[in-house]
């Protein structure tokens, strides 16, 4: 009696395009409730329900604050012909990362649960829309994650990571054992543990799960970079400054204002952290063709950062004009004010956040610190620090933290133990998510080894 | 030649509920044993239940089977343990008059028609074409059966250790039995060895009692089975247990005997239980502790044997002796009979499906110590199904297979298959995931309509189950239906410490505060409301306040359930070729093989199978 596993499943989502800056960013979502809950956040023409198979359709994605998240293209699909076999929408935003994750959370809010790896492929071969060699090939990738996860380039981290959850996982059953022991050792002569013991643990558990939570945001920015636009008026240096940053000249340095057309894109590495330089060509209204095209890239560049570098000619002075086209775009805590040549002139306001000279470098590791700070605030960070940086780490530490939350409001009304264990067990399910370890023996195995049973 | 249906070696705890499940159903049971009177004989302690296995006595009882009926006419004391705790743990114990409980075994297998006792042993097993077609006696006698159900206990090649003396036998004064062992390793299957143990037994009259602590049973006692009527219970008189301590000299002495421990030499190759260590096993792991509990329990009410619980031991008999001076209240004591260890063939259990037919050969089916369980209750419980299981195949009918999310039978079985077991395996309500929906109080609930559609339940008995259903759902009905108003509740709620209510509230609702009891709450407004008659029936009241006062964890259980049991119903082709699956762990792989799972919820609890073994294998299903 095997059962089609797509009947009855539930809706799921997740960013379908890479991590990282992309042309555009698109969010899938799968599932019987998928057309009706994007509609709950897409407002366009028509209502998305009313909607044909295989339309797009543009609106905005709005939050709970009413909010404008950004611009979308939704295309529907509905069942069996789309890419799953069910009912599917795909959401296009603009290329930032940070935005898609914000559309899947408002996701997630509706219903929805972010999909496992390679669960949209699975769910395609399940409906018959994939053969089998194709299976096969998602089979490995399935396995492959598991097995990359080992050698991969973000392995530092989530080794960390791992560390930590493990160690927390291990104080959770650690925590359950004492409950269990008196559940199903009542008669032993054993000194049964207090409940304000397990109190205690389960609130150094939250605290250390809070701290981890607290870390998805910086986590998320270690693992994808930080996209920084470097903007200012022509000839105040940015392309040396680029250069400098990155000891090679790879654009186009010239003393004609406007050169520097398209926007160049380099990497760097402070301190771990990638940082993902855009040179822009600048932002002023202009009648070339060619420079016109360069512009709206160079604004899309500026929407798209995380941090604005605007870099200004000490000898001309801060362009006021520019800083209020920036400033529409982006907002004014993400921006930092630099100026550049301080070589020729040391009188440096403290306007600025920092002064420094491309030419000699003079300043730059200030600017580095500057833009580290701005990137991942003021936390403490260093290589030896456990982060989260995915999402769906960050959602099995929430769900943790509601068990365990559950958990103490049993131990609150005073209710037997048996009651606690049911939260504590689903908290230590949840952080097996994390890690791929779920197992009931753990608890039992526990106790044998560390307390004397057997009458 | 003698032919039955169905050959059930051993007539212990397993293979009494296999005979008689199988016989009422129908078919004609030959039970081999080597003495009649050994019949349901307590190898152990003379004691019934305790925590996870009082429950599997339940189940076992709502299903039709026999340890219930037997534990509560042999009962000399009963306790519920863990009654300060919630109803899920609530667990049900007897000790028991150990020659009662053999006699009314005895006289239960015989009351059923269809049962042939036959006095013999057992050396081999004989198929045709995979598939049993009868047995051979130690007179060379052969028999033919279309199943055979071997519950051989502590019988296959037993072997017990008396400090560095070994004995064959399978229990005190009993032989072993040889032979079959060999002829299941010639079909093909695999053995190891386990080990379990026994205390001393004492004379309950060189003990100084009037020094001892007393535990006394409950009163009233609560027996086992719903078909034991109140009126008649308790059938014979209560006994007391008492309670005494190892201490720091007793441990000296025992640690003297250590060179001579059939363990600690290595003489013993079998494994034995974590959770019911010896006493040498006890000091020697766990040296920082300055004593021992030790229960003194009675083995009847002509007995004048007692069972020192806690006392298990195999070490030479002086050094037993020795030690037992040293303990408050048995300075003078006299020992019976030494504590022993016995080592014995079991044949791990992912062999067997999970009716418990082996995968090997049709018709054969293990259960109870021979797929590596201890205890009389997880041996009972195997019995059962097994029993019931040859019958259904005989008659041509569909198995029966419990859930993990049913019972703890369920449980037992699929941890048995799964893990295979490499010791010896004991139920903990910790074992069930679903322990909140386990519960004694419905076992009935769950499982007797099962024991109804194979007949070992009567229609009456059935019938009033599903009235009982009926007025739990109605009592439910009337108390989320029922508002009481601030003036009619609040007195009581401030008499039982809870907040009083400023607007009217359903009955429901209040319930679900832990404070507040359904009884007294509506005892307390009896004179305002009427209508609940439903709940003058104590079982519905209690039912029916389970069910409201711990909805929200229930609920949060049954949709773990929902979740897991989309994965039992994917099911796994019976030859299914795990060498095809390239992307599986090796250690998935060669588990997979092994025990040859039925479903993709039962391969997920595989210890070695990853959730990414899983994921693979749910893709290729659907090829």
């Amino acid at each position: 009696m095997t059962q089609t596993l797509s009947q009855n499943e539930d809706t799921i989502t997740a960013l379908a395009t890479p991590n990282g800056v992309g042309a555009i960013a698109i969010v899938r979502v799968s599932g019987p409730n998928s057309i009706e809950s994007v509609d709950k956040i897409f407002y366009g023409k028509k209502k998305l329900q009313d909607c044909d198979s295989h339309t797009i359709h543009y609106g905005k994605i709005i939050d709970k604050n009413r909010e404008v998240v950004d611009d979308v293209l939704v295309s529907v699909f509905r069942e069996p012909n789309s890419y799953t076999g069910e009912d599917s929408a795909e959401i296009s935003t603009h290329g930032s990362s940070l935005i898609a994750e914000k559309i899947i959370s408002l996701l997630l809010e509706e219903n929805i649960r972010l999909a496992e790896p390679g669960e949209f492929t699975k769910r395609a071969f399940l409906n018959g829309r994939l053969d089998l060699a194709q299976a096969e090939a998602v089979a490995d990738v399935i396995n492959s994650r598991t097995d990359a996860s080992l050698r991969g380039a973000r392995n530092q981290l989530d080794g960390l990571l791992s560390q930590k959850v493990d160690s927390l996982r291990e104080m959770l059953v650690n925590t359950s054992s004492l409950i269990e022991l008196e559940l199903d050792f009542a008669e032993e002569d054993l000194e049964f543990v207090s409940l304000q013991q397990v109190l205690d643990n389960i609130n150094f558990i939250e605290t250390e799960i809070d701290t981890l939570m607290s870390s998805y945001s910086f986590g998320r920015i270690i693992r994808d970079g930080v996209n920084v636009a470097l903007v200012g008026e022509p000839n105040v240096g940015k392309s040396s400054l680029l250069n400098f940053f990155l000891k090679e000249a790879r654009a186009i340095v010239s003393e004609i204002p406007g050169t520097t057309r398209d926007v160049i894109r380099e990497e760097l590495s402070i301190d771990g952290i990638l940082f993902r330089l855009f040179d822009t060509a600048g932002i002023r209204t202009t009648e070339d063709s060619i420079e016109k095209e360069g512009v709206s890239r160079s604004r899309k560049a500026i929407e798209d950062a995380d941090i604005v570098l605007f870099l200004n000619d000490i000898n001309t002075g801060f362009s006021n004009y520019l800083y209020n086209e920036i400033k529409e775009l982006k907002s004014e805590s993400r921006i930092l004010k630099v100026v550049n040549k301080i070589d020729t002139n040391h009188n440096v306001s403290n306007f600025y956040d920092v002064g420094i000279s491309a030419k000699t470098g003079e300043g730059i590791e200030r600017l580095f610190d500057k833009l580290k700070e701005k990137a991942v605030g003021s936390q403490n960070y260093t290589e030896k620090t456990a982060v989260v940086s995915n999402i769906r780490h960050y959602q099995a530490l929430k769900k943790t933290k509601e068990n365990l939350i559950g958990a103490k409001k049993s131990i609150e009304e005073k209710l037997s133990g048996e009651f606690i264990s049911v939260d504590l067990r689903n908290a230590e399910n949840s952080l097996g998510e994390i890690i791929g370890k779920i197992t009931s023996e753990d608890i039992l195995n526990n106790i044998f080894a560390k307390f004397c049973i057997g009458k | 030649m003698k032919s039955y249906d169905i050959i059930i070696v051993g007539g212990g705890h397993a293979g009494i509920e296999a005979a008689v499940s199988a016989a009422q159903m129908g078919c004609t049971v030959g039970l081999v044993t080597m003495d009649k009177n050994a019949m349901g004989r307590m190898s152990c302690n003379p004691a019934i239940g305790g925590s996870a296995k009082g429950h599997l006595v339940h189940e076992i009882d709502a299903l039709g089977g026999a340890m219930g009926l037997i534990a509560d006419q042999s009962g000399i004391q009963f306790r519920t343990l863990n009654k300060s705790k919630g109803p899920a743990v609530w667990a049900g114990r007897s000790q028991n008059d150990r020659k009662i409980y053999s006699e009314v075994a005895l006289k239960t297998v015989l009351a059923v028609k269809n049962i042939e006792i036959i006095e013999e042993s057992l050396i081999e097993a004989i198929e045709e074409n995979k598939q049993i077609v009868g047995v051979k006696t130690l007179n060379c006698e052969e028999i033919k059966c279309r199943a055979l159900i071997v519950c051989s206990g502590t019988f296959l090649n037993g072997l017990m250790h008396t400090g560095l003396k070994s004995i064959k036998g399978g229990r005190f004064g009993e032989l072993p039995s040889v032979g079959l062992t060999e002829s299941l390793v010639k079909m093909g299957f695999e053995y190891g060895r386990l080990k379990t143990g026994t205390p001393p037994r004492l004379n309950k009259n060189s003990i100084n009692w009037d020094i001892l602590e007393e535990q006394p049973g409950d009163i009233p006692p609560k027996p086992f089975s719903l078909r034991t009527p109140l009126n008649e219970f308790p059938y014979i008189p209560q006994l007391s247990c008492h309670l005494t301590y190892t201490n720091q000299i007793v441990h000296k002495i025992l640690e003297k005997g250590f060179d001579r421990s059939p363990m600690f030499t290595g003489r013993i190759q079998g494994v034995g239980p974590r959770y019911c260590p010896s006493i040498e096993d006890k000091i020697n792991r766990f040296s920082d502790k300055e004593r021992h509990q030790l229960f003194l329990e009675p083995e009847g009410l002509d007995s004048d044997l007692i069972y020192i619980n806690g006392f298990s031991t195999s070490l030479p008999e002086e050094i037993q002796i020795e030690a037992l001076h040293q303990i408050k209240g048995l300075e003078n004591v006299e020992m019976v009979r030494p504590g022993y260890a016995v080592e014995y063939d079991y044949f791990p259990p992912y062999q067997v499906d999970l009716t418990l037919e082996t995968k090997l050969i049709k018709g054969l089916y293990f259960a109870g110590q021979i797929n590596g369980t201890s205890g009389y209750e997880e041996a009972a419980g195997q019995g059962i199904v097994a029993g019931i299981n040859a019958a259904l195949k005989i008659q041509n009918r569909p198995e029966f297979v419990l859930k993990r999310s049913e019972s703890y039978i369920g449980v037992l079985i699929d941890d048995l298959v799964g893990k295979s077991t490499s010791e010896p395996y004991r139920m903990f309500t910790s074992r069930a995931e679903h322990r909140l929906i386990l519960r004694q109080d419905n076992a009935d609930r769950r499982l007797t309509k099962y024991g109804y559609e194979f007949g070992l339940i009567s229609k009456e008995m059935f019938d009033e189950l599903t009235k009982r259903e009926i007025k739990i759902t109605k009592s439910k009905e009337f108390l989320s239906n029922t508002k009481l108003q601030p003036a009619i509740i609040n007195e009581y709620l401030e008499s039982v410490n809870s907040a009083t209510i400023d607007s009217s509230e359903p009955i429901d609702k209040l319930i679900k505060r832990p404070e507040v009891e359904l009884k007294s709450l509506l005892a307390s407004i009896e004179k305002q409301n009427n209508g609940f008659d439903l709940l003058k029936d104590e079982t519905v009241l209690e039912q029916t306040e389970i069910e409201i006062k711990y909805e929200g964890y229930i609920q949060r259980q049954i949709e773990l359930i929902a979740k897991i049991e989309k994965y039992e119903e994917v099911l796994i082709p019976l030859n299914f070729n795990y060498n095809n699956l390239k992307s599986i762990s090796t250690e998935g792989r060669e588990k997979l093989s092994k025990v040859k799972p039925r479903s993709l919820g039962q391969a997920s609890r595989i210890s070695g199978v990853t959730p990414s073994d899983i994921s693979v294998l749910l893709v290729y299903l659907k090829s």
